[in-house]
């Protein structure tokens, strides 16, 4: 209860500075008003719904997951020039591969990170989520590297849980 | 010149060189998607166009806007293409992919095995 009370707390903050940095309406009192509503409503459909838990307010990991997305936009850099390179040869020369990947540790949140992660990453797409691992198309066989992919799953694990996985 | 006007040219100019880096991206993306041989690899040139070209962009645009609320959406959309677009291209993989659709998974080489690269 007193998580939830949490929760509750901080997902009307984050809605209601969400919306005034959206609408930039400040000081007319009635739409503020319909704002200040708008964020009642949400809050209280999110309880409702029976979601109001750390996956749907994941603020606490804000750094962790910070940190996380600028080693991934490091990467995501990285694979576009690669994309691009195969992609503008003027000889083009590529072998697409399917690939499992294997994904069983962490949470739920831990496993869609790793997903979309992959996904996101030009050249590698993840098609289809399987019980312990996924179905990844690759654009080349050099994006098909088991070893980056390890490494990827160890941070998205981290990010999202906070532990490394065993 | 006075320090200020030099700030708001370099401003002016690392915004230009983003979205200009950007603008390229997103035209290698779609010359990619003519030149790659079926579904699956197109949208590898697909997801430049929406990760490294649309984030340039947005970024190039964030130099304009300078500080103020703008700024605060323009990183708001930025996140939100960033969180959305791989559930985007996952979603439209997985369809084609139940769909029974079958990716190509054989080398893929039109020139053959000139080295000098042959004109398309």
């Amino acid at each position: 209860m007193g998580r939830r009370l949490v929760y509750g707390f901080v997902l009307t903050v984050v809605l209601a500075v969400l919306w005034l940095a959206l609408s930039g309406m400040w000081s007319n009192l009635l739409i503020t008003a319909l704002g200040a509503a708008s964020v009642a409503v949400s809050v209280y459909m999110t309880i409702r719904m029976g979601v109001l838990d750390g996956e749907s307010v994941p603020f606490a990991n804000l750094i962790r997951f910070g940190r996380y997305w600028g080693w991934l936009g490091g990467e995501i850099f990285k694979a576009n020039i690669a994309v691009v390179r195969l992609a503008l040869a003027p000889n083009l020369n590529i072998k697409p591969v399917l690939t499992r990947v294997a994904a069983d540790h962490g949470s739920d949140l831990a496993r869609t990170t790793f997903a979309n992660s992959i996904t996101l990453t030009p050249g590698t797409v993840t098609v289809e989520v399987e019980p312990n691992g996924f179905l990844v198309h690759a654009l080349d066989e050099s994006f098909a590297d088991q070893e980056a992919f390890r490494d990827m799953e160890r941070r998205a694990v981290r990010a999202s849980d906070g532990e490394a996985p065993a | 010149m006075s320090p200020s006007l030099l700030i708001e040219y370099g401003l002016d100019a690392v915004s230009a060189v983003l979205m200009i880096t950007g603008a390229v991206f997103v035209l290698a993306g779609a010359i990619g998607m003519m030149r790659l041989p079926d579904f699956y690899t197109r949208m590898h040139a697909a997801g430049v166009t929406d990760t490294l070209g649309a984030e340039l962009i947005v970024i190039g645009l964030m130099f304009q806007s300078g500080w103020s609320l703008v700024t605060v959406k323009l990183a708001l959309l930025g996140l939100f293409v960033f969180l959305t677009s791989p559930t985007a291209t996952h979603a439209t993989a997985n369809a084609a992919y139940k769909a029974g659709l079958k990716p190509l998974l054989t080398r893929f080489r039109p020139g053959g095995d000139d080295q000098n690269g042959s004109p398309l």
